[in-house]
Parts: structure tokens; sequence; C-alpha cells
């Protein structure tokens, strides 16, 4: 039973002194708001419709993302591209194009599915809303530019541990 | 003795416990979220104010503001009126405890640095003590829960059993000191603290004192992984507050009667040329014990209902006993 009692103690006095050397660590939390991290350039968050150089829309109104959408939360609606009103190289264009982020679970196969890399999956993850219609992103949210200034990117370089390269030489 | 001294100098006195120990609850519910959560590697609460330190500011409104919630079939007057008998003891308690050792006149009366120095302190902090069980044994008689009911039997047998091994621990500090008061008590540690001459002693009277308060490890009246929330299930709003409020006082109460009885109550270097030095070195040492419990509540895990009782009456009884039987004769020995 001493033995018991002796051993008991040395591990109730380990577990404190864990606590301890714990105490006197800076914390790790991130202020979120406050400290935003970057994030990586190849993060996936909400949608952006992509432009041409020349700043005509990508998209051709073509509904394979609406189609491809394993929740169906992509509605298309396409229009004739005219003389007058010209807003993508083709036939056709998106008049309406909504996304249900309510619906979307960010899978990416709009994106693939797409055949002009009009929709990309990009950077903005501050998807929150007062209202659930507001949820529902509209072309005008969608198209590019969309680069909110609160969305910090890092550089893409990987970190790796520095005694790896030391381990080959 | 006309009535200033005898009824208003009290008053006044009690008033300004009573103030000290609410504030104190409410800044040690702040200060004890910030430490564990510096020893789990986080912030805490940093948001109301700077540092958070409103944060105790706004739970208390926000407590205050809730609805008041009673479930349909408890026993109405128990329910309501088993918080308030949860605090009052810890509250009570200190009616005893010097918190400094000089006295000083004010407006012509002599102010002690204590409410009231009764002969039979100790007697009177072991049966307050006691009292404190009601309160939650009647909360979770009245809830008419389950949860409440076995929360609140765990409590009792808890309580019931941990008082044995401390009033005994207590017996052996009153065999050293030669009186029950508490003031004669911290005079007679003016050499040497009782917590040289009775290790032991202290580390069972502090063991005790965590499961008294219902402290982590010994926190079974309100495991929250098997009973919800134990006795304080069927209780929101300013209600919770007040069993809340009890624990926190409690742990106060208990770091309080550690260093009078243990850690030399107000004695320190200098205390003698600044008298003002007594009151800081009391507060230190009560806020040392409080920064342990906290430290305790952060390392160990909750220990099991059994192993909890067969710890009790099975080691950390006969230790006091020994304890005891050891300190007369060592005391009988020396004269």
């Amino acid at each position: 039973m001493l033995r018991e009692v002796w051993s008991g103690s040395i591990e109730i006095l380990r577990a404190m002194w864990i606590t301890l050397k714990h105490f006197f660590r800076p914390p790790v939390t991130n202020q979120y708001p406050d400290d935003r991290v970057p994030v990586y350039p190849r993060f996936r968050a909400r949608h952006v419709l992509k432009r041409y150089e020349n700043g005509l829309e990508r998209c051709i109104g073509c509904s394979l993302c609406a189609a491809a959408c394993p929740t169906d939360c992509i509605l298309v609606i396409a229009a004739e591209n005219t003389e007058e009103n010209r807003r993508s190289p083709g036939e056709r264009y998106a008049e309406v194009y909504e996304i249900n982020l309510l619906r979307c679970i960010f899978c990416g196969y709009c994106a693939e599915a797409c055949p002009t890399e009009a929709i990309v999956l990009e950077h903005d993850f501050e998807l929150s809303t007062h209202n659930r219609w507001d949820a529902i992103i509209t072309q005008e949210e969608l198209l590019e530019p969309h680069e909110p200034d609160y969305i910090l990117i890092r550089d893409d370089q990987v970190w790796v541990e520095p005694k790896w390269g030391h381990l080959t030489k | 003795m006309d009535w200033i001294s005898l009824l208003l100098v009290p008053a006044i006195k009690s008033l300004v416990v009573v103030v000290a120990l609410l504030t104190g609850f409410a800044y040690l519910s702040y200060v004890e979220r910030k430490l564990v959560a510096r020893f789990q590697v986080r912030y805490g609460p940093n948001r109301a104010g700077p540092f958070g330190i409103l944060q105790p500011i706004s739970d208390a409104l926000k407590m205050v503001f809730k609805e008041e919630i009673v479930p349909l079939n408890v026993d109405h007057v128990v329910y309501l009126l088993s918080p308030a008998l949860t605090v009052m003891p810890a509250l009570v308690i200190w009616a005893v405890i010097p918190v400094s050792g000089a006295s000083f006149t004010l407006f012509g009366q002599t102010i002690t640095p204590y409410v009231s120095d009764v002969n039979v302190g100790l007697l009177y902090i072991l049966a307050i003590a006691s009292l404190a069980t009601y309160g939650i044994v009647l909360a979770g008689w009245s809830s008419n829960n389950k949860y409440s009911l076995l929360g609140a039997l765990r409590t009792s047998s808890q309580m019931l059993s941990y008082e044995l091994p401390m009033g005994i621990t207590l017996v052996s500090v009153l065999l050293i000191a030669g009186s029950l008061s508490l003031v004669d008590i911290v005079q007679a540690q003016r050499g040497v603290w009782f917590a040289l001459l009775q290790p032991i002693g202290f580390i069972i009277y502090f063991i005790c004192g965590l499961a008294e308060a219902g402290r982590s490890p010994f926190d079974l009246p309100e495991t929250e992984n098997e009973l919800v929330s134990g006795f304080a299930t069927e209780y929101g709003g300013i209600k919770f507050a007040l069993f809340f409020m009890g624990e926190y006082i409690h742990m106060i109460t208990i770091s309080a009667l550690a260093t009078t009885f243990f850690l030399g109550g107000w004695y320190g270097p200098f205390v003698n040329q600044i008298p003002v030095l007594g009151l800081v070195y009391f507060l230190i040492k009560v806020a040392f014990m409080i920064f342990l419990i906290v430290w305790i509540r952060a390392s160990l895990p909750r220990i099991r209902y059994d192993k909890l009782m067969h710890f009790c009456w099975k080691f950390l009884l006969p230790l006091s006993l020994l304890n005891l039987v050891v300190t007369a004769v060592v005391l009988v020995l020396v004269g």
C-alpha cells in the first residue's frame, strides 16, 4: 500500500508538472476576426465566375455545372448574345446564374464540368449571412473581380521539416 | 457596551465581508477561467473590456435577465430556498476568520480584523460547513429529477465522509494550538507554521477541503458526463448562479481556512512593524491556495465514485487518526 501511495503521489506530481509547463507557454489560439489566418492559393471555398483578359465572361450558359452538381444548387438561365449586347465570346451567355450556398457542398464538380473554366472555387470562406435569402449568391456577386480585403492569401511554399533533407544526404 | 459597538460595527463589518466575498466570487470565476485557459494554452475570456475583466459583469447580467423557469412537479418552497441555503453557510463561516493581526481605531471605536472572535470558532466552522450539504441535498430532492437526486445523494455521502478526516485533522491542529479560537490558532503560528509541524495534516485537510467544496478531482456532485449537472440540473438563471456562487465562495473559504489553520494566517516578514502587511500576506496566501486548487483542476481527472469513498474511509480516515495519535504522543513527550 505504501508503494501505491508513493507511485500515486509521483503520478499526481508529474501531471501537475506537465500542466505547469503548459501554463507558461504562449497561447496557440488564433484570435480569428482580429488576426486572420492566410489561406493557401489553392484553398477552395466560395465560387467565382471568371472573365477573359478583355473583360468578357467565360461562362457560356451551357448548364453543365448545374447538371454536374450533386446537390442541385446551381441555377443557370442562358440568353443569346447579340452584337449590341455581347457578354461572352460564344453564342450564348448566362443571364441568370445563382448558387444556393446552403445546399452547396463545395465538391468542385461544377468547376470540373465547366468546358470554359468559367466557374472555379476561390478563397472567400466568410459565407455567413443574417438572412437565408442572402445565402443564394447571384451573378453580380459571383463575377470577377471578387477579392475581398479580409481574405489573406499566403505563398504556396510547403513547409518541410528541416531535418528531412539531412536524412538523405 | 453601547449599541454602536454591539450592533452597528459588526453589521458594517459583515457587510464589508459579504461584499468582498461576492466581488471575490465574481472575479474568481473570471480568474479561474483565465487560469484554466492558460493551463490549456488558450487565452480565456478576453472580449468584454480590456483583458476581459468585464466578463463577470456581463455573466451576472445574463444570469439575472434569464427567464425564470420552474419545472412543473417541483416542491416549490424547497426548490427556491435551497440555492440560498447553499450560499449562506459559505458566507457565514467568514464571521470568525481573522484576516489581519492588527486592530485599528476609527471614530473612537476599536475595529478588530474579524467580525467576531468566538471562543469555539473551530467547532462553529465545522458545524456551519456541514450545513452546506443541506442546500444541495434539498435541491436534488425538490427538483423531482433522477439526475438531481443521484447528484444530491452522492454529495451528501461525499461531504459527510470527508468531514470526518477533516475534523480529526483539525483536532491535531487544536492540540498544538491549545485553543478553539481562530485568532489564538493563528497567534500560535507566530514562530512556525502548522503546515511544517503537521505536513500530513495539511495534505489531508487540503484533500478534504477539495471534496467539501466539490472541486475537481472530487466534483462528483456535478459529474456532467454521467449526471448532466447533478443537483443543479433543473436550475437555471439566477438560481443556478447562486449554486455557482456557493461553490466558488466555498473554494475561497476553504483556502482561507487552510491559510488560517496551517499557513500562519496573517503572519509574514515585517508584519509587526507594518500591520497592513498582515492583510496583504493573508490575501497572498489565500490566492496561492486558490491557484493550487485551479491547478489541480487543470491537471487531474475526476475519480470514480467508489474509489472516492474507499479513499476516504480506508486511507484518509486511518491516516488522520494516526496523525492525531502521533501528534498527541509527541506533545505529551515534549511537554
